[in-house]
């Protein structure tokens, strides 16, 4: 053996993998548990937590769940580090990080955290209105962020979801009101949002013009001519043009008959039922179709992709447009799903947390839409810490989505990389 | 503007005789220079174009919500009169009330009245030529700090904690205070240079995140007892600043007008000695040009971005603590910004990313914000119509071709215009496509 050293030697060379090893994840994951644990450490709250979990009309009735709040909470500790674990040797062997590790290691979090939060405070954590709240209000976000992916999939960075969200809620409110239709609100929630996005494309594809810079100043001018006519037109006569007929809500059968989520998920309007499908629709048309295959084409090598004949600036166009129409339904959520009238600027920044949604979900439809709840519930779970007294200030919780999109674009959460050629204009030569 | 700095630029302009070397992977962050340098070329012919065509888009939301011309417009064909005179009047009366709420108001009794909404319009451009200087610096270093809001915030923030807080000799306490301010600033456009710099992380993402963020941490600031907020008070709001860090009025107590206009004026030229004539200015529009041929050339790109970012955010930050120890020194909230930190950055492509064009630009909105509210007040025309001009004169601005295509000016995009070619008679027929395959075959 000693003899024929060098040839194995030169084997072991053939063979070798470079895998590279990101450490990235698991020093995200651990620096959040270990911030956890500080906090508990720093800040005890003795007594128990108390979560309702029923309401009426259940199958069977829960019982109230009442636990030790420090004791589940350090339980839920020690489930994090366990998922840290996991996660780090995951990495160590340079294999991907399954999905249901960071939707089980957020879910265990927050409720380590509703634990703290509600222990010793004489009022229940009403549960089933803090799902139900979330799903509501991810509803806008969920949309935004599946039009911010199809859109930057195709290779056009969408800055102007805010805007296209803002004109959808406009236009439904006023031909909703016009029409006392909630259906032709959302259809016109829609064309607006194509029109927005018409506008876009017009100068990101055909003028070329930075697509930021155009996203940007979209959004300005759809504050501004929404705001315009708002005080101009709708304002003097707001019964005619700004009160529109909302969705009713519909229990589907059975399924709404579960406890906790059943009410929270299934009895809801149309359009957070359209959000259930969206979602994997708009999963399945990207990565199972031929139109989809075309669109993540001229989003990552619009060269190449021309090469075989895709008409790139043509495909771009239509999934800008289709972008714009999705963006458009969560508009229109705002002014015939959640409230019955428009206001100036209603959509206060939803858009952008969208965005932060589509990076943090990495341009993937089914984890964007993750990303959109987990900001759905950090914007709702505000609301329940103030039922129960917790000793956090509403501003962190409202601030929690924006810094941990930032973790998330940093790197620390896991690995984010946009299509390569999102924000280039394709040149035909 | 950059004809002095052609040495970093020169393996991109080889390339580009190729035609596409933007393809090339290296060549990325190169788009932003080719935006901005489309908007720098415009030419006043295609910024009067967009203005123009921005201000008639203006006049016809005017016109077609204003309740003589629907009055009129309802017996039209009666009377066509009718309607183009409620037109030109609700027009022409909205841009009367413009401008006497910007420049002159020319039915003052005495020309001190009448001044007055001349410095009006500079006190509003005040923090926009420090906030959009602070824009474009980050534009010309390849950088999009969509940041100003939290920065403003940051700023304020600071500015008005040293502001109402301490109590230091007069002048001192003002110079520590609008320190302490820019600082604050500089600090939070850091965060982001500084993790662009080490993880990549996209500057426009976290810039605009951090603007969420400063929005909370300083609503959390101002409603907590014995932070910010004023003593004895439930409101969201700090105290009054003390008179010692109050920047004096300019011309006097009966206009809004102080020192920040002239702090900004020397802003202006120090971003331009710093751009053109520093070895630092020259390192940021390296890294922006081409960030690789930057590297080449030695200049170290990670820490230039850095400290671009915190230039950028320092001037922002001049513009927060102007904003709350000279204008509004009562005791400022959580809208303190008032949108400037998005204006700055129109205001930042209107002047074309350079000094000079950005104070101008500023000048130009700081008059349609005070125009804007007087038209609000006189007219009923709501102060939002002022945002849609803005942003339509942005957008005109950067695609050029569009607006030549309205006003049928020609298009020197073109890579061969017909008048180039010297023999006419060959040309009469050829189509440009054609022309251009000749030219390949020669």
């Amino acid at each position: 053996m000693t003899t024929l050293a060098p040839v194995p030697d030169q084997a072991v060379v053939e063979h070798r993998h470079v895998t590279v090893v990101s450490w990235k994840a698991t020093i995200g994951f651990g620096i959040v548990t270990v911030l956890f644990a500080l906090l508990l450490l720093l800040a005890p709250r003795a007594g128990n937590a108390a979560f309702r979990l029923a309401t009426e009309g259940d199958l069977f009735t829960l019982p109230d769940l009442s636990v030790p709040g420090m004791a589940t909470a350090w339980v839920c500790v020690a489930i994090m580090a366990g998922l840290v674990g996991v996660v780090a040797a995951l990495s160590a062997r340079g294999r991907k990080v399954p999905l249901w590790v960071p939707v089980l290691f957020a879910v265990v979090f927050l409720f380590g955290f509703l634990a703290w939060a509600a222990a010793g405070s004489d009022r229940d954590v009403p549960f089933v209105r803090l799902i139900g709240g979330s799903v509501l209000l991810a509803v806008p976000i969920v949309f935004g962020a599946l039009g911010g992916v199809i859109g930057e999939r195709a290779g056009v960075v969408n800055i102007a979801i805010e805007g296209q969200l803002l004109a959808g809620a406009f236009t439904a409110a006023v031909v909703g009101s016009i029409t006392d239709s909630p259906w032709l609100g959302l259809l016109a929630a829609i064309v607006s949002g194509v029109l927005v996005a018409a506008v876009l494309a017009l100068f990101a594809i055909k003028y070329r013009v930075n697509q930021v810079i155009v996203g940007v100043v979209l959004n300005v001018l759809v504050i501004g001519l929404t705001s315009f006519f708002y005080s101009q037109v709708l304002v003097p006569s707001a019964e005619q043009l700004n009160d529109t007929t909302r969705f009713d809500r519909i229990a589907i059968p059975v399924l709404s008959k579960i406890p906790v989520i059943g009410p929270a998920l299934f009895n809801q309007t149309v359009v957070v039922y359209l959000m259930y499908v969206a979602v994997p629709a708009v999963w399945f048309a990207l990565s199972r179709t031929r139109w989809g295959l075309r669109v993540r084409a001229v989003g990552e090598h619009p060269k190449a992709a021309d090469t075989v004949g895709i008409k790139v600036e043509r495909t771009r166009w239509r999934a800008v447009l289709i972008a714009g129409g999705v963006a458009g339904v969560g508009g229109a959520f705002y002014t015939v799903v959640s409230v019955s009238s428009f206001g100036k600027e209603m959509t206060a920044g939803a858009g952008f947390i969208a965005l932060a949604a589509v990076i943090f979900g990495n341009w993937d439809p089914i984890r964007a839409a993750l990303a959109a709840l987990l900001f759905g519930f950090a914007s709702n779970l505000e609301g329940a810490l103030s039922i129960v007294g917790a000793p956090v200030p509403s501003q962190f919780m409202l601030m929690l989505p924006y810094v941990v999109t930032i973790l998330a674009v940093a790197g620390l959460v896991g690995r984010s990389r946009a299509p390569a050629a999102a924000g280039q204009p394709y040149v035909k030569e | 503007m950059s004809g002095s700095t052609q040495q970093p630029t020169t393996p991109v302009v080889t390339d580009a005789g190729g035609d596409d070397a933007a393809k090339l992977p290296d060549t990325r962050d190169n788009r932003w220079g080719d935006a901005f340098q489309r908007v720098v070329s415009g030419g006043w012919a295609v910024s009067l174009g967009a203005v123009v065509l921005a201000v008639l888009a203006g006049s016809i939301m005017i016109a077609f919500t204003d309740e003589g011309v629907q009055e009129a417009s309802s017996y039209f064909f009666a009377r066509p009169g009718d309607t183009l005179a409620a037109i030109g009047q609700a027009v022409g009366g909205a841009y009367a009330a413009l401008f006497r709420g910007a420049v002159y108001d020319f039915r003052a009794d005495d020309f001190a009245t009448g001044i007055r909404p001349l410095t009006q319009s500079l006190t509003y451009a005040t923090p926009l030529i420090a906030a959009g200087l602070g824009v474009a610096l980050a534009f010309r270093a390849g950088m999009f700090n969509i940041g100003g809001l939290g920065q403003m915030l940051a700023a304020a923030a600071g500015a008005g904690w040293v502001g109402f807080a301490f109590d230091l000799p007069p002048g001192v306490h003002l110079v520590v205070a609008l320190v302490v301010g820019i600082l604050a600033g500089a600090l939070w456009a850091g965060i982001a240079g500084l993790l662009k710099a080490t993880t990549g992380a996209h500057e426009v993402i976290v810039t605009i995140m951090l603007n969420y963020v400063a929005f909370y941490l300083l609503s959390y600031l101002l409603a907590t007892p014995g932070l910010l907020q004023a003593p004895g008070s439930a409101n969201p709001k700090t105290p009054r600043m003390k008179d010692t860090a109050v920047l004096p009025d300019l011309l006097g107590p009966r206009y809004a007008l102080h020192l920040g206009f002239l702090l900004a004026l020397v802003a202006v030229v120090v971003v331009w000695w710093l751009l053109n004539r520093s070895s630092a200015g020259f390192a940021f529009r390296a890294i922006g040009e081409n960030p690789h041929a930057a590297r080449v050339a030695g200049i170290h790109v990670p820490r230039t971005t850095v400290l671009a970012m915190v230039t950028s955010g320092a001037l922002i930050g001049l513009a927060g603590s102007t904003q709350v120890l000279g204008l509004i020194t009562t005791g400022f909230g959580s809208d303190i910004d008032a949108g400037i930190g998005f204006d700055a950055i129109t205001v930042a492509l209107l002047g074309g990313s350079n000094p000079v064009g950005v104070l101008f630009a500023s000048l130009l909105f700081g008059a349609f914000k005070a125009g804007g509210s007087a038209m609000q007040a006189s007219q009923r025309i709501p102060i939002e119509i002022v945002l849609v001009v803005q942003s339509l004169i942005v957008l005109f601005i950067a695609a050029p071709p569009l607006v030549r295509a309205v006003f049928r000016l020609p298009q020197p995009d073109r890579k061969r215009p017909p008048r180039r070619r010297p023999d006419a008679a060959t040309t009469q027929d050829t189509a440009t496509t054609q022309d251009t395959t000749t030219a390949v075959e020669r």
